[in-house]
């Protein structure tokens, strides 16, 4: 055992900023403020489709503004990351053995972004 | 045949020495390397020609004994098989991140052996058998179903990578969970309910918040990170067992 | 030590990072196009207001907006945390908090198309 053993301090908010994969995680990890952010959004949808068409149509117009296309756009930078930095780790975080061998992590993970796409065309031209 | 190519190394090393020391501090050595080399060779060098006092730990010189873990420029290495190749001229070597410096590149490991010793890494048979009854059966799925977990050499590379554990020492960490995963995916064990008492705490599996650092940095490919998400799954759905069906016995 | 509470809201979250994941992306998308006057056919009164109108479309909703909002609300917790602020049990109560308020009023508006 040490006589004196030496305790490196460690910077509980900027620790992040002294590798790449630290601040690869910071990036995925702050996409829920853009998320949260958004889904608010939604629920002021709601609100306003409640209280009828011209309510609507006031906040369609709201949306229309250099604020509401740039909020948007960040929110899509966000949700994107999300979603690639989800499926990619979902082969660590439910493994699928299947006989022996475990289903290889590229199959598991091209099945989910394949899912994706469809998802995304189908809501993408609901009402067409 | 070709001679190997010869590269002069300057390897500045955290210095720290308890009895006369206040703080660590850099030392740099000049090292003729070959390119072919691991920082540990270029080590062993310093300490046979150079500098007698520097302390590292090191053995098996073949990435299976777990004892040379520290920081090669800033990433957690096994000095063993860290190869000079790979870096430039300048190489900085530290002890591990996350633990406390004992001397030069030695850390103090304490911390760890109690938390790897606490998850219970060992065998817990789901009834006792006499030896008469023989030996387990188990299928190669079931095998394969843990094998990855039991290659971990303990070096505690992951523990120096995950930030969690450097901003919360009190978190269990990385290979002591997984090592825990290990046995609970074992079809000859059980004991995953003893282990739970200690996993599903706060300063158990539920410190991870997937980093995936230390999967990046094990040089066994264990996937300490995949092990731990497995884990927090199995313990949420406990949960629910308990608090919706408190009737159905374990 | 004493078992965690952390497994229901982790389950939330992880239920909510994989509907965020598939869903959320295509919805901005819509709203995106909204806002630059290209409104998708799916975001107009009448379709959204037909869709809401039905139990299943209302079940729809409300089930992408709880957990959205309930990922999003975890994983801003342990981000603080990351932050450095060390007040994890208030920094709980306000995001959850705002979880919660936001799932009551889904509800309310739900329940008034």
């Amino acid at each position: 055992m040490s006589s004196k053993p030496y305790v490196r301090e460690m910077s509980k908010t900027t620790w992040f900023l002294s590798q790449p994969r630290y601040k690869r995680y910071m990036a995925r990890e702050v996409t829920c403020v853009f998320i949260f952010a958004y889904t608010f959004l939604l629920i002021v949808a709601l609100a306003r489709l409640a209280q009828g068409p011209d309510a609507f149509q006031e906040f369609l117009n709201a949306l229309r503004s250099p604020l509401g296309v740039l909020f948007n756009v960040a929110v899509l930078i966000a949700t994107v990351y999300h979603s690639m930095s989800w499926f990619n780790v979902t082969p660590q975080a439910m493994p699928i053995q299947m006989g022996e061998e475990f289903v290889p992590g590229k199959i598991i993970v091209s099945a989910h972004y394949g899912a994706w796409a469809v998802v995304s065309l189908i809501v993408l031209f609901l009402g067409v | 045949m070709s001679e190997l190519q010869k590269r002069q190394i300057q390897l500045e090393v955290l210095r720290y020495n308890p009895e006369t020391d206040t703080a660590p501090r850099y030392q740099t050595y000049s090292v003729p390397c070959l390119n072919e080399w691991v920082v540990l060779d270029a080590l062993n060098y310093v300490k046979d020609h150079l500098d007698p006092t520097l302390s590292y730990r090191w053995s098996c010189h073949m990435a299976v004994c777990g004892s040379c873990g520290m920081m090669v420029n800033g990433e957690p290495k096994l000095a063993c098989k860290a190869f000079i190749h790979e870096y430039g001229d300048q190489i900085k070597v530290e002890p591990m991140a996350n633990f406390p410096i004992e001397r030069d590149l030695v850390t103090t490991v304490e911390d760890f052996i109690t938390k790897l010793a606490s998850v219970k890494p060992y065998l817990i048979p789901k009834s006792d058998q006499p030896v008469s009854a023989g030996e387990f059966k188990q299928t190669p799925a079931e095998l394969k179903k843990f094998k990855q977990y039991t290659l971990c050499i303990n070096c505690m590379l992951c523990y120096a990578a995950c930030p969690q554990y450097g901003l919360v020492p009190e978190f269990l960490g990385p290979a002591a969970i997984s090592m825990a995963h290990r046995y609970n995916q074992d079809s000859r064990d059980g004991g995953r309910d003893q282990r739970q008492e200690v996993i599903a705490t706060d300063e158990g599996v539920w410190e991870c918040s997937f980093v995936g650092a230390c999967s990046e940095v094990c040089p066994k490919h264990v996937d300490p990170a995949g092990a731990l998400q497995q884990v927090k799954v199995a313990s949420t759905i406990d949960w629910y067992k308990e608090h919706l069906m408190p009737w159905v016995k374990k | 030590m004493a078992k965690s509470n952390k497994p229901i809201f982790w389950g939330l979250f992880a239920a909510g990072g994989t509907v965020t994941a598939f869903v959320t992306p295509v919805l901005v998308l819509i709203t995106l196009f909204a806002a630059m006057r290209f409104s998708p056919a799916l975001f107009t009164y009448e379709y959204l207001h037909a869709f809401a109108a039905n139990w299943l479309g209302k079940l729809v909703i409300f089930g992408i907006i709880l957990l959205s909002l309930w990922h999003a609300a975890h994983r801003l917790r342990v981000t603080v945390h990351d932050f450095g602020v060390r007040a994890d049990t208030l920094v709980a109560y306000v995001v959850y908090g705002l979880a919660g308020l936001g799932t009551l009023l889904t509800i309310i508006y739900l329940l008034r198309i």
